[in-house]
């Protein structure tokens, strides 16, 4: 790089009326500069921390055990914790000024709820695990029905199999209703925009506060009492319906909302009509979105116990078909089971509840894996299609280019 | 100095081409199809409400005005209202709500400002996860496990704050704490109040995360050039402009504690009187009573059933609407200010 002294060569006007911009030369004796670290943990701090939390550890343990009658896992917990919060104030305090000594309260605090928060997950996902292991060892509770296992019976005797059963059998038929309709829906009020499709959307969103039990109340009236047809899966699948249609038009309507306005304006401009843009650019570009919300709206299904409850009736035994008696699903199976007060009865129901919390669990992963990326963010797998599917393109038009010029040619 | 000079065309035909949107018959099939599933949506949407009101009616036309003032669930004779589970379906709410919103506060914040960059995602899934879980197993969780805890804590809040009418618990004796009627302090609106008030964390937290995120960085990055610590910052910045967020997703949060069912009704005794103390034995939720009264109930029971159901349905109507237009404006006052 030329060395550029006089500031006034550095915008040096050139002969042709343009300017060129010059980058100012970095001095050759300047010190190597490297970027500060500013995530401001110095090891007092640390020290702060340890010290406070075993120091609070320390005086509520003479409290509890030396000093005061005091018992209970929870209130020692809790008293340690604020003890902790004053001897950490106290000890910022020491070289800190007010606003720093209450950013670290803060801090700590901001911290522990978030902690707190997500342990509580892992205890209730612990809990159910290890409450309903006794159960879930035994192979016959996924592949025996509870039809000669009565409250007393031991573990190796009866299963869940017809809760599972049930439970597919009413989410396929919930999902076989809800996905048509629900995502037709969502097109509908993205893509023809007006007075009634927002009227049709508040109302959606209004039916999502719909508490369950009133789903499940609903179809109780219409379908049970009102045509008079037996408490059975479909009832309950339905009741499932009218739950989980306003949560996923909800949820498909967003995604919807988020596809390029320019992908579809790219496909108007090429002469393709409404129906071909929505089939071939809308959906596929939000297909992500739409599995994650279906997926999601179906682990809520799932998880509903009470439209269930009120429509599906409670059998022991297994029945395949929707349409004819009562058809039992896991939360329904667990809340049942849970009522008897023998202790394998509450095993079981435990078990009832980490298989479905299994499911859920998978249905999630399921989701986040496929609902990783945004519209437009394409797998390794789909670029190449793309590629692939425009060499053809390219290829096609070529052929078509070159019998053209013979033709006109000739 | 420059002028712009308009070049003065001479005057032809130029007017507007007329565009006639010519629509194709699959297009128009399309729009019909797309239409019908519209209509179809409301019309199930509307039948549910118009389902309710109308076998609510017989329950709400013979007991009138008494609907709301009555105590008592007894339908069969003609005595019933919703006054007591009613108060006692928002007591419930209230508690879930007073533990959902430090703990959904905090945890926003620290996922939006404190959580680093690369565990952020991880902690957003854990909290959808944690709204997904279903509540039958939150409701065995508070059944098994928690309520034998807390029984603690409430012992000694009655203990030394049982001056406070609403924590007094009767029958309770200070010097002799198991004197009382078996069990005073189990099955209370209190247990029920924090397992649904951690069901509804994560719904909260969502919104509130969703809202943090959203405030401008300039004006962060402005106060944080300014001297403020990170506290400093969120205080004047982060939770100003996330105000909007945090009242809708209470309010959210709210509207879902009213409606929840299975787990009340697995952790409370019901009683049909209003209860105000919460640490007591014996509470009442509307839709714990409607899935533990409709399988013995007669015709007219079930028609008051309904009512209250439709009573549930519209506080709950009321609460999202709410929180669903605060959420939006402070949605739309984030991108002006942006």
């Amino acid at each position: 790089m030329p060395e550029i002294t006089d500031p006034e060569k550095l915008f040096a006007p050139r002969a042709d009326g343009l300017s060129t911009t010059v980058v100012p030369p970095i001095p050759s004796d300047a010190p190597a500069t490297r970027a500060r670290s500013i995530s401001g943990l110095r090891r007092s701090d640390l020290l702060a921390l340890g010290g406070s939390a075993l120091a609070a550890l320390s005086i509520v343990t003479l409290l509890f055990t030396q000093i005061a009658p005091l018992s209970g896992p929870i209130g020692f917990v809790l008293l340690t914790y604020v003890i902790f919060l004053v001897l950490y104030a106290l000890l910022v305090s020491f070289d800190e000024s007010g606003p720093v000594v209450r950013d670290r309260v803060v801090a700590a605090v901001v911290h522990s709820l978030a902690f707190l928060l997500l342990s509580a997950l892992v205890v209730i996902v612990a809990f159910t695990a290890y409450r309903g292991l006794k159960a879930l060892v035994h192979i016959n509770f996924y592949t025996q029905d509870l039809t000669n296992a009565g409250p007393l019976d031991p573990l190796s005797v009866g299963g869940i199999s017809h809760a599972i059963v049930g439970t597919l059998i009413e989410i396929s038929i919930a999902l076989a209703i809800v996905i048509p309709l629900g995502i037709t829906c969502a097109v509908f009020l993205n893509e023809i925009p007006g007075t009634f499709a927002r009227f049709v959307r508040t109302i959606a969103e209004a039916m999502t506060a719909l508490p369950s039990i009133v789903a499940g109340l609903f179809i109780y009236a219409t379908l049970i009492l009102i045509l008079g047809l037996p408490k059975s899966g479909f009832a309950a699948a339905l009741a499932i319906s009218v739950m989980m249609l306003p949560i996923i038009i909800r949820a498909a309507d967003v995604v919807l909302r988020l596809v390029p306005g320019s992908l579809k304006e790219a496909s108007l401009a090429l002469g393709t009509g409404q129906w071909r843009t929505v089939w071939h650019v809308t959906l596929p570009t939000a297909r992500s979105g739409l599995m994650t919300a279906v997926i999601l709206g179906a682990a809520r299904g799932i998880g509903e116990t009470s439209p269930v409850l009120i429509t599906a009736g409670y059998t022991a035994s297994m029945n395949t078909n929707p349409f004819s008696g009562p058809m039992v699903s896991l939360p329904l199976a667990a809340f049942n089971l849970v009522g008897n007060p023998q202790i394998t009865s509450i095993q079981r129901a435990f078990g009832a509840a980490m298989t479905l919390l299994v499911v859920v669990l998978v249905l999630f992963v399921i989701a986040r894996i496929i609902g990783g990326r945004g519209p437009g963010n394409l797998t390794k797998r789909q670029v190449q299609r793309r590629a692939k599917e425009s060499e053809r393109d390219a290829k096609r038009f070529s052929q078509l280019a070159d019998t053209t010029t013979r033709s006109s040619s000739t | 100095m420059n002028t712009t000079v308009v070049e003065q065309r001479p005057e032809t035909d130029v007017a507007a081409r007329e565009i006639r949107e010519r629509v194709g018959i699959a297009d128009l099939i399309f729009r019909g199809i797309t239409r019908t599933s519209g209509i179809t949506v409301l019309t199930i949407m509307s039948l549910v409400g118009l389902f309710l009101a109308y076998r609510a009616s017989e329950a709400l036309r013979a007991q009138g005005f008494k609907f709301l003032t009555d105590q008592a669930w007894e339908p069969d004779s003609r005595n019933f209202g919703i006054a007591a589970i009613l108060f006692g379906t928002f007591l419930i709410a209230l508690v879930a709500i007073t533990v959902a919103v430090p703990l959904a506060i905090g945890t926003a914040l620290y996922i939006s400002e404190y959580a680093p960059r690369r565990s952020k995602q991880l902690l957003i899934s854990l909290v959808d996860l944690m709204a997904a879980v279903p509540s039958i197993v939150y409701g065995l969780w508070g059944l098994f496990l928690l309520q034998g805890r807390v029984t603690g804590i409430s012992r000694w809040l009655t203990t030394y704050f049982g001056w406070i009418p609403f924590l007094h618990v009767d029958g309770f004796d200070k010097a002799d704490p198991l004197a009382g009627p078996a069990g005073t302090l189990t099955s209370s609106t209190f247990i029920a109040g924090i397992v649904v008030g951690l069901m509804v964390t994560p719904i909260a937290t969502s919104v509130m995360r969703e809202v943090f995120s959203q405030a401008p960085a300039g004006e962060r990055e402005g106060a944080l050039a300014l001297g403020a610590t990170k506290w400093g910052m969120i205080r004047s910045v982060v939770l100003p402009f996330g105000k909007g967020g945090i009242i809708g997703g209470t309010m959210l949060g709210l509207g879902r504690a009213l409606g929840e069912t299975i787990t009340v009704y697995l952790i409370i005794s019901p009683v049909f009187s209003v209860q105000p103390h919460i640490l007591e034995t014996g509470a009442s939720s509307i839709a714990a009573t409607i899935a533990g009264k409709y399988g013995a109930a007669s015709a007219f029971g079930t028609s008051a059933l309904f009512a209250a159901g439709l009573a549930l349905f519209l506080v709950t109507l009321v609460v999202n609407f709410v929180a669903a237009s605060i959420v939006a404006k402070s949605r739309s006052g984030a991108v002006s200010d942006a």
